[in-house]
């Protein structure tokens, strides 16, 4: 549990995934647009690492002892910067200077402008790599930190994906969690159509890794899942296909025809703001 | 449609001959380099590495199934617990290298020139240089150095990097630049590409200089001579010296200038060498003449107001041919020999205007 949570116990797991919406939705308002279906698929997942399953120090992000979360996946960058506001890295206020000149959030993911992003996104492919060099190292220094790699189905079809994927297994990596994304969509269409395979997890236990396969929409799964990558006890990496909904939680955006960049009206975004207040947790 | 494979003859070969009689056999990926007249150090890679390991924890080495034919294996060897074998996979060979370096190890990845050059570009680009990381890339084949065909020559490698911002480039000469460029560059704080010699590596320049040593971002003139300002780098610098000690038997007096640190270039050794006499500059460089070592001294010299007379010596732009060393070095120009008559030419040329 995080120290922040830890201060916090009184807010639940469904409040701080709303938040974490509404805090996406206020950053699409700011610039008319963004990875929006995205962040709201995924606010369940990031909810439940960064307020249950992580260790980190709001005041220090760069605390040796924290857990690695690695967003591999740049354009994520709004659904990311929405849970470090929620966690206290990142103020509230500063949600306005989203994607603008000189803000710290800009709109694809990078170490170098924001406190909490530990590595440069975007070029996909990239980040379950370099998660594999920072297990190795945490390793070298007795560290018992954990290193948290978010992806997406899309990012199965590159092949430095299993480059990465074969060498956590080879090197015995079992302090390595991968989260993938799992909402069937790319730029170009269904990624089940591409390269990504139902039932995925099958392709990553031939590889020798341990998969579970989750709701990712259903908070008490998620947990459950990150628990028990966690706890399991054998000297294999873990990975979670986190099956997600593209715009969860505003329903008209839910129906709309799903791509992977949602287009949201300008006058749209109030009311997609209105329509999750509705939904609050009570 | 005209592909390359169109324009060659498939005709039955007869077996070539030297003329002391011997096979020109291709010469094997593992071969050294031919250097007569000089004493080897055998993995002198290795051995620096070794050397740096014991006194740097920080130090860890990864290969990708390549250690025996990058000298790695000496460290493998010796402390197999700093040594990561990633299999051939130099995407993830880089990437787990950004990895470890962010967990504040200095890793020295190593693979093969094109193969990191070109396999595995993305991965320096993004998980290494854009976040200024300390990875050391070190890589064999550089250049005109193996027989195999263009899969194993990386004649365009130094072009690529030099476009990457952060990254600092060396192509040492000898052995000695090697095992003195070790320590050096797990001290630079932030990526290096570095091409490597393997194998027994002649020592050259303190032949020539005695008190030569490498230094991070320095050209060091080797030999003065009043005719010809050779600009030279890697193992090219090796040609010059040994053309220049021809060429003095014929009256004609060469400078050495050694450039084994390509990026960030020594700007100011070079332009006070070009302007400090009119002599014919000529760049060497076991690399294409796109983007390399020529390219980059020509336009320092022009952006500075300088206009010597300029020449080029390096690979031409084409994939070059398979077969062996000698041959192919004789064939591309980069032969003692060659180097020795095309100076002489030009400087014949020079005399006449």
């Amino acid at each position: 549990m995080s120290q922040i949570s830890k201060k916090l116990l009184n807010v639940s797991l469904e409040q701080r995934a709303w938040n974490i919406r509404r805090n996406a939705l206020l950053m699409g308002e700011v610039q008319g647009q963004g990875y929006i279906g995205q962040a709201l698929g995924v606010a369940d997942v990031l909810a439940a690492c960064y307020f249950h399953a992580l260790e980190y120090r709001s005041e220090d992000p760069n605390w040796e002892g924290r857990d690695r979360f690695l967003l591999s996946i740049g354009h994520y960058a709004i659904a990311l910067y929405s849970v470090l506001i929620e966690a206290n890295i990142l103020p509230f206020e500063e949600l306005e200077t989203y994607g603008m000149d000189d803000s710290r959030m800009p709109m694809s993911g990078m170490a170098s402008y924001t406190p909490g992003m530990e590595i440069t996104g975007g070029s996909l492919g990239h980040g379950l790599g370099i998660a594999v060099g920072m297990a190795m190292g945490l390793k070298r220094k007795n560290n018992s930190a954990f290193v948290y790699n978010l992806m997406s189905d899309g990012e199965l079809g590159e092949g430095s994906t299993w480059e990465a994927a074969m060498s956590a297994v080879q090197h015995k990596l079992d302090n390595l969690i991968c989260l993938v994304d799992f909402n069937d969509q790319q730029a170009d269409g269904k990624s089940t159509h591409a390269l990504a395979q139902v039932p995925e997890g099958k392709k990553w236990e031939a590889f020798g890794w341990y998969a579970q396969t989750v709701d990712g929409n259903n908070l008490p799964e998620v947990v459950k899942a990150l628990d028990q990558a966690k706890n399991l006890q054998d000297q294999k990496p873990r990975v979670i296909i986190f099956e997600t909904k593209m715009c969860k939680g505003v329903k008209f955006l839910e129906d709309r025809e799903i791509n992977h960049f949602v287009r949201v009206e300008a006058n749209e975004w109030k009311k997609a703001l209105e329509v999750l207040e509705e939904g609050k947790p009570k | 449609m005209t592909l390359a494979s169109m324009d060659r003859k498939f005709e039955q070969r007869k077996v070539p001959k030297s003329k002391d009689g011997k096979r020109l056999t291709t010469s094997a990926m593992i071969a050294s380099l031919e250097a007569e007249g000089y004493d080897t150090v055998a993995a002198p890679f290795g051995h620096a590495l070794v050397k740096l390991a014991k006194k740097n924890e920080k130090i860890v080495g990864l290969s990708a199934d390549l250690s025996k034919y990058t000298d790695l294996y000496v460290l493998q060897k010796e402390m197999p617990e700093r040594f990561y074998q990633m299999g051939m996979a130099e995407q993830v060979l880089m990437s787990a290298a950004a990895g470890l370096s962010r967990e504040g190890f200095i890793p020295f990845a190593t693979t093969y020139a094109v193969f990191a050059s070109r396999r595995a570009y993305d991965f320096i680009a993004m998980a290494i240089a854009e976040e200024n990381l300390p990875v050391k890339i070190v890589c064999a084949l550089p250049g005109l150095t193996t027989g195999y065909g263009p899969s194993h020559q990386a004649t365009e490698d130094l072009a690529i990097f030099r476009g990457l911002p952060n990254m600092t480039i060396i192509d040492p000469c000898d052995a000695d630049d090697i095992m003195d460029m070790v320590p050096e560059i797990a001290a630079h704080n932030g990526p290096v590409y570095s091409r490597l010699l393997r194998g027994n590596v002649p020592s050259v320049l303190r032949k020539h200089k005695p008190d030569y040593k490498f230094k991070l971002g320095k050209a060091q003139m080797i030999r003065e001579g009043g005719d010809v300002l050779m600009i030279s780098t890697g193992f090219m610098t090796m040609r010059a010296l040994d053309a220049a000690v021809k060429l003095e038997a014929e009256g004609i007096k060469v400078a050495v200038l050694h450039v084994p640190t390509l990026k960030p270039l020594d700007q100011e050794t070079i332009l006070q060498s070009v302007a400090s006499s009119n002599r014919l500059v000529i760049t060497l460089e076991n690399h294409t003449e796109v983007g390399g070592l020529g390219e980059a001294v020509s336009r320092i010299c022009l952006t500075n107001g300088l206009k010597p007379d300029f020449k080029m010596i390096a690979l031409p732009d084409q994939f070059l041919e398979a077969g062996a060393l000698p041959t192919l070095h004789d064939m591309y120009g980069i032969s003692v020999k060659k180097v020795t008559t095309q100076t002489k030419q030009w400087v014949e040329e020079r005399n006449k205007k």
